[in-house]
């Protein structure tokens, strides 16, 4: 058996699954049962200041999209941080880091950027004893007009001076969570690390309108016939926040700092692959909300077996295996040559292969062949593009195969050896000709 | 022989309840969720095998997608723009011969998309909003042309007429209009009195007046028509039923099977209908099976039916044996009737003959004995070509002769359907025929 112990930043879990900070963990009770389920941390639910707390529409908060069978693809929501009082959830935030000492406990704050009051609540949350604070700098909606979250997110020089005062303020562990509503999210990452930050995590919610109402005109979810930009999460976001780790684990300035990766994360091959690209763990909120805490069962279960089956014997082994082959476009081989092939027995005759070519791509894929329906590639118009593979609706029945000899498409070798653009002869700064 | 014991006919077999649930929809619609899921699964494919497969051509991908986006009235329209009976087509087409036994996923699966009951979704929902008729009529022609029977491919022919804006005129030697749509197809078929609410429906386009009582060869003639008519439009389905040609064929409990059916469709009260315990059924198509559930379904206690051939040979489709196997009927193959046992004229039993294949179907000698109280004849219908007589319109082994616009040998004269020779005796195959008799007629009318 794989062992699944996690080790971030020196706090401790059972595995890597961390619930992270949204409604599933706002309340003793939401937290009681996903670590009832097995969940190994929770990055509680962001606490803001001492006093009256923030209110929360009483309308909708969310919106979606789905795919087939209503499965939902991407949840969006307008949600602010914990509406419940402070004192209430420190208590609990104790009550269950002392029922509950093998998992983690992060405590996920948003308080007025002065060093003031982020000085106050750190001492409060480390009276709780919890492990660890995040920093939310990522609510895309609501806190970001008063100044906070996002607004705090998208300004390097602010990251880096509250990562300082924390740092300063407690002996906890601070993590930095980033918003993903920035250009380039090297530049917040460096600003946590030159703040002294323990780690990031990413993404926050993506900003976003899932629909608009078309009897209504109002987007949704509407509140009274009005709606506001919300924040964006579950499957749909993952490539984006996939990238983003990326960035950041083969980024010079903040290569090796610790990751904790969010978004859209659904099973455990999507944590495998945010951990492959750098994350020393991973945190779950869309697919909980979703499915109910269970699914860590599978999440666990599906990492160790494939942990066990390509021998990998801890976390060590998998996390940021990934990133050396994390390029830049310019650096691919462009002396490898791939045609698509379609398996005739696997084919179904959908001809969804031939119709996206044929319209939209290179003409490769004919519709007869000697009078019949059949779908075959051109090897000589096949460009290798991958078009066709993706919008077949049968898995492995076109396939993108290396080809050998002569490419019929260019009438050139197929099998010269690595070369890229910086040696391309159309490239006008190329730094030599390719060899030929 | 043992003297049979006394014959047990009856009505009211079951709870009164009973009849209502087993004359339901054989399958039920699908809800609005169901049809999204469906919907869902189809992969909008290139030139799609389904619409190849459709005798009208629906555009089916498109209409699929017309319903997972929300849209199932552009949906219904997609429909109706080829087969204004999408609606009763989505209820009785076999499907699984037809658009679904193609479809890509029946390959891929086993697991067709269920297309008759998303047209039959698209369709409904149109219907239930009662909208203004959704075609548009022409500018009056002033031609005006005469269409002989109110089935499916006479209604499909007018209605294509009237759109041009051409006046029709349809003979219908019934009472009621539908043809089989409302005499023939299975009850479970076409619940809600829905072929008649489709004949309205197509009706509502305008143009279109029904003459009913009125027989081809009774009341009026071809030669009669086309001198008062710019052309005229043969849709009179197959009027006659073949006979065993035993002895006993007419005695009491020997019943022609497509008139006991067109009772029971028209009987607003099934519990009225006399049903026996033991029940044989001659024949091997759509209509036996249909004539063998349906009497299952009013409470008979063993119904039988029997086949001079093999499962293969059948007409009725494997699907629809399943239907009646089902429904607890048994089916048995390679038994042909010798004779009808009575008693005082009345139906006991029936002995039958096994057959072989040998080159050709020949008895075998031994013999089978069934107690039956009733027998229903279901070895097929016939055209009736009386009324055709010295029109000069040519037939084929019974049948009207057409070319491929539906035109017979005489000027003026199309016909379509069941009555004509060559193309199968399907609900969207007539209707497919009355479409394209009528862009013939409007192009030689207007040519
Ligand atoms: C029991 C049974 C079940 C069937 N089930 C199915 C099924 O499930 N699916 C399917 O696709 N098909 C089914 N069919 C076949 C289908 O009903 C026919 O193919 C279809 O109705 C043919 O349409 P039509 O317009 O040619 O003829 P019909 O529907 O027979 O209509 C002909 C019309 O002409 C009228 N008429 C006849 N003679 C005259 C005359 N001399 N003068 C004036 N009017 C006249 C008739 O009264 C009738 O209204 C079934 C048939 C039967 C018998
Ligand atoms: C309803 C809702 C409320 C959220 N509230 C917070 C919050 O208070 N603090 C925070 O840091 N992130 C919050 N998030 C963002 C999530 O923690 C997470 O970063 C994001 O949903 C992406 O992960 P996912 O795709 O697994 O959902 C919230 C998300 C949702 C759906
Ligand atoms: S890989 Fe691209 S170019 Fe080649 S056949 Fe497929 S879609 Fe066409």
């Amino acid at each position: 058996m794989a062992n699944l112990a996690s080790n971030f930043l020196g706090i401790k879990s059972p595995n890597p699954f961390w619930l992270a900070s949204a409604p599933p963990t706002d309340k003793e009770y939401n937290v009681e049962r996903a670590f009832q389920a097995g969940w190994g941390g929770v990055v509680w639910k962001t606490l803001g200041e001492a006093g009256p707390p923030v209110v929360n529409v009483n309308g909708p908060r969310y919106g979606a999209i789905w795919g087939a069978d209503r499965r939902l693809l991407g949840l969006n929501n307008i949600e602010l941080i914990t509406d419940r009082d402070l004192e209430i959830n420190l208590q609990e935030i104790k009550a269950i880091k002392k029922r509950w000492p093998d998992r983690a406990v992060i405590v996920s704050l948003m308080v007025p950027c002065e060093e003031e009051p982020w000085k106050k609540i750190l001492k409060r949350v480390e009276e709780t004893e919890a492990d660890g604070v995040e920093l939310n700098f990522g609510c895309p909606h609501g806190m970001s007009e008063r100044g906070m979250g996002a607004a705090v997110g998208q300004v390097p020089d602010y990251i880096e001076m509250v990562a300082r005062w924390c740092k300063q303020h407690t002996r906890m562990p601070v993590i930095v969570k980033l918003t993903p509503n920035i250009t380039d999210v090297r530049y917040p990452a460096r600003a946590a690390k030159a703040g002294g930050a323990d780690a990031v995590s990413l993404i926050n919610t993506v900003s976003s309108i899932t629909s608009v109402n078309l009897d209504s005109f109002s987007p949704e979810p509407s509140i009274d016939g009005k709606g506001s930009h919300g924040g964006y999460c579950g499957p749909a976001v993952k490539p984006i926040a996939l990238n983003m780790v990326a960035e950041i684990a083969r980024d010079a300035e903040t290569a090796g700092m610790p990751i904790s990766g969010i978004g859209g994360i659904t099973t455990w091959r999507d944590a495998a692959e945010f951990m492959a690209l750098g994350c020393g763990n991973v945190q779950v909120c869309t697919a909980a909300m979703t499915y109910g805490f269970k699914i860590v069962e599978e999440m666990i279960e599906g990492l160790s077996n494939w942990m066990d089956d390509k021998g990998h014997a801890d976390l060590d082994a998998i996390i940021g295996r990934a990133v050396p082959n994390v390029t830049d476009w310019q650096y691919l081989n462009l002396n490898y040559v791939t045609k698509a092939k379609i398996d005739q027995d696997a084919c179904i005759q959908c001809g969804r292969c031939h119709i996206a070519c044929e319209d939209t791509s290179h003409q490769a894929i004919t519709n007869m062949v000697d009078g019949l329906r059949k779908f075959e590639v051109i090897d000589a118009e096949c460009v290798g593009c991958n078009l066709c593979v993706n919008v077949c609706p049968v898995e492995n029945c076109i396939t993108m195969e290396q080809i050998s000899g002569t490419d019929p498409r260019t009438g050139k070798s197929a099998e010269l050896p690595y070369s890229n653009w910086t040696e391309h002869p159309n490239n006008p700064s190329a730094t030599k000709t390719a060899a030929e | 022989m043992a003297k049979a014991k006394s014959r047990d006919i009856r009505q009211g077999r079951l709870d009164p309840a009973q009849y209502l649930e087993n004359f339901s929809d054989l399958h039920a619609p699908l809800g609005q969720h169901e049809a999204t899921v469906e919907a869902d699964r189809c992969y909008f494919c290139y030139d799609a095998p389904c619409m190849n497969a459709c005798p009208t051509a629906i555009d089916i991908p498109l209409f699929i997608r017309q319903i997972s986006t929300g849209n199932p009235k552009g949906a219904a329209q997609t429909i109706l723009d080829q087969n204004i009976m999408g609606g009763m087509c989505a209820r009785v087409c076999p499907t699984e011969t037809l658009c679904e036994e193609v479809c890509v996923r029946e390959v891929a699966e086993g697991k067709p998309v269920r297309i008759g009951l998303l047209q039959r979704f698209a369709t409904d929902t149109l219907l239930a909003a009662n909208p203004a008729h959704p075609f548009k009529r022409a500018p009056a022609t002033g031609k005006r042309v005469a269409v002989i029977g109110a089935g499916p491919a006479g209604l499909s022919c007018a209605h294509r007429l009237a759109m041009h804006g051409h006046e029709v005129t349809i003979y219908e030697a019934r009472a009621k209009s539908g043809g089989l749509n409302e005499h023939g197809i299975a009850a479970y078929k076409s619940t809600d009195d829905f072929a008649a609410r489709e004949v309205a429906f197509i009706l509502d386009i305008g143009g279109i007046t029904i003459a009913q009582g009125q027989a081809l060869g009774k009341d009026i003639s071809i030669d009669q028509l086309s001198s008062e008519f710019d052309a005229v439009f043969v849709g009179m389905g197959l009027p006659g039923v073949h006979a065993l040609g035993l002895q006993g064929d007419h005695a009491d409990g020997c019943i022609d099977a497509v008139e006991y059916i067109e009772t029971l469709r028209q009987s607003d009260d099934k519990s009225n209908l006399p049903v026996g315990r033991n029940v044989v059924v001659i024949g091997g198509g759509m209509t036996a099976i249909d004539v063998a559930t349906q009497v299952k379904l009013l409470g008979a206690e063993n119904v039988t039916i029997c086949y001079r051939r093999g499962p293969e040979q059948m007409n009725a489709s494997d699907y629809e044996q399943e239907v009646a196997q089902t429904h607890g009927v048994a089916i048995r193959h390679w038994l042909q009737p010798r004779k009808i046992l009575t008693d005082a004229n009345a139906v006991t039993g029936i002995e039958l003959e096994y057959t072989a294949q040998n080159g050709t179907l020949t008895g075998t000698g031994e013999a089978l004995t069934l107690a039956a109280d009733q027998i229903f004849k279901a070895i097929g219908q016939s055209f009736d070509a009386g009324p055709l007589e010295g029109t000069g319109i040519d037939l084929d082994q019974g049948r009207i002769i057409v070319d491929e616009n539906q035109k017979t040998s005489r000027d003026g004269v199309w016909a379509g359907g069941d009555c004509i020779s060559g193309d199968e005796d399907l609900t969207v195959v007539a209707v497919e025929h009355g479409k394209l008799a009528a862009e013939d007629i409007h192009k030689t009318l207007m040519g």
